[in-house]
């Protein structure tokens, strides 16, 4: 299946057969104190520059979060999407766990939009998949539901599953709906990582729909996090992974998705691979 | 003569198939449970939690060390005088759970973990709990200290109600409330919602309930 989101002026499709599409994940305050900092003064330059950079580095999509402790988030989500717009036309990602954002941000926004998240539980799937029908948006489906995260592959294969027959009663096509079966860090449970990569698989031989993956999770609490987020990644990619959200501008993780690419024979004559190297090492070429 | 000096590394160096036979050597040798728990397995934990705030140790090495604190006091939890519950009693007793609307408990559960270690009494009321059944929870339970997590900013208003719920409630002056999560930040939870503390992780968590029963 192949999965279509635009802006204005760009068009990104993700897909099995598609080189993999990284959805930038900087925008996000988080645990990111300075840009938590610049969004409650509604300072919109650092934003800009996250953008610009997560593109430069090989983004092709900017997924966009910015809710904060006691902000108004809608306001904030549109003054974003309108600031990330001057500066590049890459399509976006609109993350929020509060519908009212979602519909803000789905209000203001021009093209196909990727929507972050719906998931299985009731209230959730009532109050996200008809904004997704209703703006002719795609969406990203978290493999949880009212009973919590769940960590064996066959309840996330059936929320996922859930979730895709849901959106299609609405009219959102099955292609539209991106997975994220949801990995979890192995270092408070070690047989996290298998499960998320089992998870991947299936998912993908029995529904056929696009994945994505916050791969960060992953090595939280561990050493040498950016080793293990990229061998997740490479893993995850042979495994179903088709637009990881993760952080282009660490150049171990561009080109761990780079290289699996080039070794799943995505990459012709290895020139996506190629001109990136050169890019980070301008001297050598 | 029992090595008890052993205990403690065993359980600072997460070996758990070490701690049952060295707890019970010393149990033999007739050295009293009451000890080894609050002199070294305690003891034990605090180096640790020492180590984690200092990087010197990650994640799992510290759910290693909770859960070989955990073998060693199966061994002694049984032997401690019936209803001499003095220890957790000491330590103090929290209720603990997920605000209202979020279901994580990845985070929560080894605040869990690492406060059972260190000698509390923990009663975790699970995910989705709603402010009401925070303060019936708390009071049923007798507790000292109430600790909310939340990992989503959807989960803020739900934050505010629950530390108001306790706070407004008849028990207010009996307790102390604590926050974390992704989500809370420490100016979020004392400033705007009035929350007693705020704990960045497990270890933070550990040592403000601490600070609580030894500041009362």
């Amino acid at each position: 299946m192949q999965t279509r989101v635009s802006s204005e002026t760009q068009e990104v499709i993700i897909g099995p057969d598609q080189p993999v599409v990284i959805i930038g994940e900087r925008i996000n305050p988080t645990g990111r104190k300075k840009l938590a900092e610049v969004l409650e003064r509604k300072d919109m330059g650092y934003v800009q520059q996250e953008a610009l950079k997560q593109v430069q580095a090989g983004a092709h999509i900017l997924d966009v979060n910015v809710g904060i402790s006691g902000a108004d988030e809608s306001a904030i989500m549109v003054e974003a999407i309108q600031a990330i717009r001057e500066v590049v036309g890459v399509p976006l990602c609109i993350d929020s766990a509060d519908p009212k954002v979602l519909a803000a941000g789905l209000q203001v926004y021009k093209g196909k939009v990727l929507v972050n998240s719906v998931n299985g539980e009731e209230a959730k799937l009532k109050e996200v998949l008809p904004l997704v029908a209703e703006y002719k948006a795609a969406v990203v489906a978290l493999t949880m539901d009212d009973k919590g995260i769940p960590t064996d592959v066959s309840t996330r294969v059936a929320i996922a599953e859930k979730i895709v027959n849901e959106a299609v009663k609405l009219g959102i096509p099955a292609e539209d709906v991106i997975v994220d079966p949801l990995a979890m860090s192995v270092a408070s449970d070690d047989q996290a990582g298998l499960g998320a990569l089992r998870a991947l698989a299936e998912i993908r031989d029995k529904l056929g729909v696009n994945q994505t993956i916050g791969a960060s999770n992953v090595s939280y609490g561990l050493p040498e996090r950016r080793a293990v987020n990229c061998v997740f990644l490479a893993m995850a990619v042979l495994n179903g992974l088709t637009c990881p959200i993760t952080d282009p501008t660490v150049w171990p993780v561009r080109r761990t998705l780079l290289l699996a690419d080039l070794l799943q024979g995505k990459d012709e004559f290895a020139m996506n691979f190629i001109s990136a190297y050169r890019e980070q090492n301008p001297d050598e070429a | 003569m029992a090595d008890l000096e052993g205990i403690k590394q065993a359980i600072v160096k997460g070996k758990r198939k070490e701690i049952v036979g060295r707890v019970q050597a010393a149990v033999d040798e007739g050295v009293d449970p009451q000890s080894i728990i609050s002199d070294y397995m305690i003891e034990a934990m605090k180096e640790v939690g020492a180590r984690f705030e200092a990087k010197k140790i990650f994640v799992p090495e510290m759910m290693m060390a909770a859960r070989t604190m955990q073998e060693g006091l199966k061994i002694l939890k049984p032997l401690l005088a019936a209803g001499d519950d003095s220890q957790t009693k000491k330590s103090g007793t929290v209720v603990i759970g997920t605000v209202f609307g979020d279901l994580h408990d990845i985070g929560k559960n080894l605040v869990v973990l690492m406060l059972e270690s260190s000698g509390f009494e923990v009663h975790n009321i699970g995910e989705n709990v709603t402010p009401e059944a925070f303060v019936e929870k708390a009071k049923e339970l007798d507790a000292d200290i109430v600790g909310m997590s939340s990992l989503l900013t959807t989960g803020d208003p739900y934050v505010k109600a629950t530390v108001e719920a306790l706070k407004n409630s008849d028990i207010a002056d009996r307790i102390k409330v604590i926050c974390g999560g992704a989500a809370v930040t420490p100016k979020y939870a004392v400033e705007v919602c009035g929350a007693d503390g705020h704990a960045r992780d497990a270890v933070s968590a550990v040592n403000i309930c601490r600070e609580f029963m030894e500041s009362r």
